[in-house]
């Protein structure tokens, strides 16, 4: 058998897996339901792939999101905001003509294609089956050159020493960071640390969900309702979408 | 000449011999305090885990990060949980489990450069 025929069949397979997931018997009742959480012993899957819609008319004049994200992620301010870790930060936006102001939150885009994993010489750059990009920080040399990469600047290099980590998000000196889309929270079924707190303490203007989930409301509002990605210029389909932007 | 080179040897051999034996092997360095603190047995046999637990934790880095396997067998989490000591609910300090060891063996341990070593529900409980 050639690679080219295997391959067909694989995504033949593939298919034919991805089909029987959405079998439907009846409209909202689904032959296999569509997990949210994996069990622990599942591999994440190609089948799902994890996004952010961020509605700008709701988002606030508040930092909840960045506070949320911080403090689930470890990520404490050391006072020295040149080289002080950031994994999501609010961004100001002023049209200079008619001064008019919209604010957003700005992280990791999660990029389909993603530049900082193209640069990357060691292979600690990747992105997961199921559309997460993480940096393996077994790997990570710390050269930077994902940092530079990324046309976002969502990644940081960690320059100092770190102590009191979470479990669940080791951190360490030398190596480069980024949002995790709260990798280890999506693993238990939940949603990342700044949507659960836009819906609680901010304007209500983060969706969390599965991109690939006809039942999703993040796949219905995406289907149905004007959304941008920034920079779609550069044609990475990114995860995170923007809404009034 | 070859006689006496044969002498130094056996006089060598037989002292490397004595200070083999197990009792004397510590001679001048403090033999490690390997204190388990909870649990019956471990994820698997004592021998196997101390000529092998690097390799474990290895294999499973690789599948947690890459792949999102969680398991929590042979997860550094779940060794952390059962061996942090109960005084200072870490694995490394004077007498910790993981640096007593790898001190003892003079094997750098770069885990907790980035991964924490306390104990989780300690943690938790702390203020």
């Amino acid at each position: 058998m050639n690679p080219d025929r295997r391959q067909f069949l694989g995504w033949g397979a593939a298919a034919a897996a991805g089909a029987a997931a959405v079998t439907t018997l009846a409209p909202g009742f689904r032959l296999i339901e569509l997990a949210q959480a994996r069990s622990p012993q599942e591999a994440a899957s190609a089948l799902q792939r994890w996004g952010l819609l961020i509605d700008i008319t709701k988002c606030a004049d508040c930092d909840a999101c960045v506070t949320a994200c911080h403090e689930e992620n470890g990520v404490a301010s050391l006072g020295r905001p040149e080289t002080d870790a950031q994994w999501i930060r609010k961004v100001n936006l002023r049209d200079q003509r008619t001064g008019y102001a919209q604010t957003l939150p700005l992280m990791c885009q999660h990029c389909e294609h993603p530049p900082c994993v193209d640069v990357c010489p060691t292979g600690a750059s990747f992105k997961r089956d199921d559309g997460i990009v993480l940096v393996d920080k077994h790997t990570c040399i710390g050269c930077r050159y994902c940092v530079m990469a990324c046309p976002y600047g969502a990644r940081s290099f960690v320059h100092e020493a770190v102590s009191g980590q979470k479990a669940d998000v080791p951190r360490g000196k030398g190596t480069v960071e980024s949002c995790t889309l709260c990798v280890h929270r999506v693993d238990r079924g939940e949603s990342p640390a700044c949507v659960e707190a836009c819906n609680k303490d901010g304007g209500k203007a983060m969706l969390f969900g599965d991109l690939n989930d006809a039942s999703a409301e993040i796949h219905g509002r995406l289907k149905s309702e004007p959304s941008s990605q920034i920079r779609a210029d550069l044609a990475l389909n990114t995860g995170v979408r923007y809404q009034g932007l | 000449m070859t006689r006496i080179a044969a002498v130094i040897i056996a006089a060598v051999l037989a002292v490397a011999g004595a200070a083999d034996a197990s009792d004397q092997r510590a001679r001048g360095v403090a033999l490690p305090a390997v204190k388990i603190e909870k649990g019956e047995a471990c994820v698997a046999p004592t021998g196997e885990m101390r000529r092998d637990h690097m390799k474990l934790l290895l294999h499973q880095r690789d599948r947690t990060l890459r792949q999102g396997l969680r398991e929590p067998r042979f997860s550094l989490k779940n060794c952390v949980d059962c061996h942090a000591s109960r005084e200072t609910g870490s694995v490394l300090g004077k007498d910790g489990f993981c640096s007593s060891c790898h001190e003892y063996a003079a094997v750098s341990l770069d885990c907790f450069e980035c991964h924490t070593p306390l104990q989780q529900k300690r943690a938790a409980a702390r203020p």
